[in-house]
């Protein structure tokens, strides 16, 4: 029988030559560049775009950059009144230097400095071991974080007890503003948009009226509206002759909006609960509030923790809308520092905005990492 | 089963204390609520009467019709300073929708682009983009508008500059300055509306053929030349009739004034820098959730597309897209909600929209209750008429499960 099948093969096959390499420098250009003639072109354009504007822009940024210097002059060119040849243009860094500690701080006090430097050297301190995952005592280390340090904040940068001088909010500005209302924003949605969350889950039907229409409101609306109303309309709303601090309109502004939004968020989390447990702990007795705090919450939260982060970080963001009502965060101080008569010069708002840019840039991006490395950590529970 | 015969025993169930009746209970917490809502509502009104008595002010909608004395920069209907409080707000209103219009057209195209560039196999494309997304994301628009507005407009060429340019080449029509980007201006002449109804006729036929040829395509299995018919119905009838009618158009071309360009039509450095600051913020949302969606569509979706004979483009636009818009579109919505809403930011700039009208009128009358609930009433509207629409588009793309 066996002679019969033809189909066998008499001899070996030459061996084939090996794939080409992927692996040395032109292999892998190959692949990731010129793989389709489609390919090619594009790459071809990215790269001459990338030739013409990359040298312009890095020279612009440091090489041609005026990095020292104390006032306009040093950056302004021989026919404008300054030194610099005729024809430059570069960002004016010393300007960045030298208002520096207004941008991180506003007017307050020079000789007080100390006061918000312990506060963010407190709130490093306990941010770091906060986020990281190893950590032990999480509970104690919320604890401080979230209420015993806005307590301390709040007597330490307001002084007018235990003998330190008082500094009016108007005084504060900067990077230091965007930070306070952030994180006051933060700490004061987060249990507000949990409340919110479940009272338009709930099944009493005027509580759950009142909180689809507030968060409907809210979120149907720009946050400048909200902050308007913040302002404008809230001193009308209490006592005739009050005069409500600027500051914190501001600050029920901001918490007023992100709680809305932070209570979308949580309900996303409400209702990836499967009913089972709910009605697990309902047959284990537990009354609401337990069921909630030791059973719900725990898993909802944590399924949400990356819409969390995001909602952290578009509020970090919109912070920079106070400076629409005239307060002084850190976009508002380095805009209000382009009228400065010391540094007017053409490329002065285009440093400023490029330095605050940066800033808030490093923030937002440092979140949304720290965002993508928790949801990482926590999808290990779920892989299949 | 003591206990369980304890329970079968009696016929009715145990007495609980009134106090853990859940009926009474709710009842209770909402009634609480009920009276804390109009308690604070009660305190609210209160002090606004009183205040606005000590301000020597009344409430009411009445002020909208006198006479609003401030002028707008850009108005797309005739608007004066002797106009109406009430004509400025819609002044406001239409040029809100203008750049949010614009606004979500532009976002929609360059987030597709990125986001499909993102996942592209050349690797220099999806890293440039991913650059994109990561620098514009992580920016607040304001100061995305700040840079355009002071930063990038304010340094193009002045006024007197371009005056010298006119001087040295008397035919140019397009000038590039600080006070905005100016260009010859549409005259409509007579006719022009059979040029209109010719365009209308073309689209309508450019349907009809599309109909046709997909019944066609599904009786036969031949393909008419859809595009090229439908360009031709489209872009070269109008243009036949448009040449036929004598060209019904003329141009009106700016020219040096004392102070300014006259004529033409002019965009002004404000709504170029909201522009260009909402549609590349936004973009860099929308590139995102097209990559999420283009990456949520299964790959033996595509690669069964293929083994069915598709090319590639007709894999992705009859495959893929579809099923990709599914999960696209909620959080698109979202998107242009949000760009709708952060047109408001045209008040940093001073471009006139319903924010920036609504805040002139309020420090010049101080009705700040009365502008604050017309703004929040028209973005209200806005969102749910948007999302309305979204919905029902939604709807229309959704899964159709028999």
């Amino acid at each position: 029988m066996a002679e019969s099948i033809t189909y066998v093969r008499d001899h070996f096959l030459e061996a084939e030559k090996p794939p080409t390499s992927d692996s040395s420098i032109i292999g892998w250009i190959r692949k990731n560049l010129f793989a389709s003639a489609k390919d090619s072109v594009l790459s071809i354009v990215a790269l001459l775009a990338l030739v013409y504007f990359l040298p312009g822009l890095i020279n612009w940024l440091f090489v041609s950059a005026v990095w020292t210097g104390s006032d306009r002059t040093a950056c302004l060119t021989v026919d404008q009144g300054g030194q610099l040849p005729a024809g430059w243009n570069g960002a004016c860094w010393a300007y960045v230097g030298d208002r520096f500690v207004q941008f991180m701080f506003g007017s307050y006090p020079r000789d007080e400095l100390w006061r918000p430097l312990l506060v963010v050297a407190m709130f490093v301190g306990l941010l770091i071991p906060f986020l990281m995952p190893k950590m032990p005592r999480k509970g104690l280390n919320a604890l401080l974080l979230l209420i015993v340090l806005p307590v301390v904040a709040f007597f330490l940068l307001l002084g007018g007890v235990f003998g330190l001088r008082p500094v009016e909010t108007s005084l504060w500005g900067g990077l230091m503003v965007t930070l306070i209302i952030s994180f006051v924003g933060i700490a004061i949605s987060l249990p507000a948009g949990i409340l919110l969350a479940l009272g338009r889950r709930s099944t009493m039907p005027i509580l759950k009226t009142v909180c689809v229409a507030f968060i409907e409101l809210i979120r149907g609306v720009p946050l400048i509206t909200v902050l308007f109303m913040a302002s404008v309309l809230l001193p009308l709303f209490l006592e005739p002759g009050n005069n409500i601090d600027k500051f914190l309109r501001a600050l029920i502004g901001v918490s007023i909006f992100a709680s809305a939004y932070m209570a979308e968020v949580i309900r996303g989390g409400l209702q990836a609960i499967p009913k089972g447990q709910y009605e697990a702990a309902d047959a284990l007795g537990l009354n609401y509030f337990h069921k909630m705090t030791f059973v719900v919450l725990p898993q909802a939260i944590k399924l949400v923790i990356p819409g969390i982060v995001n909602t952290f970080i578009g509020m970090f963001k919109d912070t920079s809308l106070v400076t629409i009502i005239s307060m002084y965060d850190l976009l508002g101080i380095v805009k209000a520092s382009f009228g400065d008569s010391a540094w007017i010069t053409p490329v002065t708002p285009l440093t400023g905005l490029i330095f605050a840019g940066f800033t808030f840039w490093i923030f937002c991006f440092g979140m949304s990492r720290y965002s993508a490395f928790v949801e990482r950590r926590l999808d290990t529970n779920h892989k299949r | 089963m003591a206990l369980a015969d304890a329970r079968t025993g009696s016929g009715e169930p145990p007495k609980v204390s009134l106090l853990y009746n859940p009926a009474l209970r709710s009842v209770v917490y909402q009634v609480v609520t009920l009276v804390v809502i109009i308690g604070a509502v009660w305190y609210a009104w209160n002090n606004v009467v009183q205040n606005l008595a000590r301000a020597n002010m009344t409430a009411g909608f009445g002020f909208l019709n006198s006479r609003a004395g401030f002028d707008v920069a850009q108005s797309l209907i005739s608007y004066s300073s002797d106009s109406t409080y009430f004509r400025a707000l819609q002044v406001g209103l239409l040029n809100t929708l203008v750049v949010a219009a614009a606004g979500i057209v532009t976002a929609t195209i360059v987030g597709l682009l990125v986001g499909i560039g993102r996942l592209s196999h050349n690797w220099l494309i999806a890293r440039l983009c991913t650059v994109y997304v990561e620098i514009f994301r992580n920016i607040p628009p304001l100061l995305v508008i700040f840079f355009w507005y002071l930063g990038v407009l304010a340094l193009l060429p002045s006024i007197r500059t371009i005056f010298q340019h006119v001087k040295d080449n008397p035919d140019a029509v397009f000038f590039v300055s600080n006070r905005g980007i100016y260009m010859p201006a549409p005259v409509f002449g007579e006719g022009f509306g059979v040029v209109l109804v010719a365009l209308v006729i073309g689209i309508v036929a450019a349907i009809a053929f599309t109909v046709w040829a997909n019944a066609r395509q599904r009786a036969t299995g031949q393909r008419p030349p859809v595009l090229w018919v439908n360009l031709a119905l489209i872009l070269l009838f109008p243009l036949a009739v448009f040449i036929v009618m004598g060209q019904p158009l003329t141009l009106d071309y700016p020219v040096p004034g004392s102070f300014n360009m006259k004529g033409g039509m002019v965009i002004g450095p404000e709504f170029l820098a909201l522009y260009l600051a909402l549609s590349l913020y936004t973009a860099s949302f929308i590139a995102e959730i097209v990559r999420a969606g283009i990456r949520g569509v299964s790959k033996g979706q595509s690669e069964a597309s293929f083994a069915l004979g598709l090319r590639p483009g007709q894999a992705t636009r009859l495959v893929v897209l579809p099923q990709a818009l599914r999960i696209i579109i909620p959080p698109l919505t979202s998107q242009y909600l949000n760009l709708i809403k952060n047109s408001s930011l045209a008040v940093a700039v001073g471009y006139a929209d319903l924010v920036a009208v609504g805040g002139t009128i309020l420090n010049q009358s101080g009705k700040s209750i009365e502008i604050i609930s017309i703004w929040m009433l028209i973005y209200v509207s806005i969102s749910l008429i948007t999302s309305l629409f979204m919905n029902w588009f939604n709807a229309k793309m959704a899964l159709v499960e028999r």
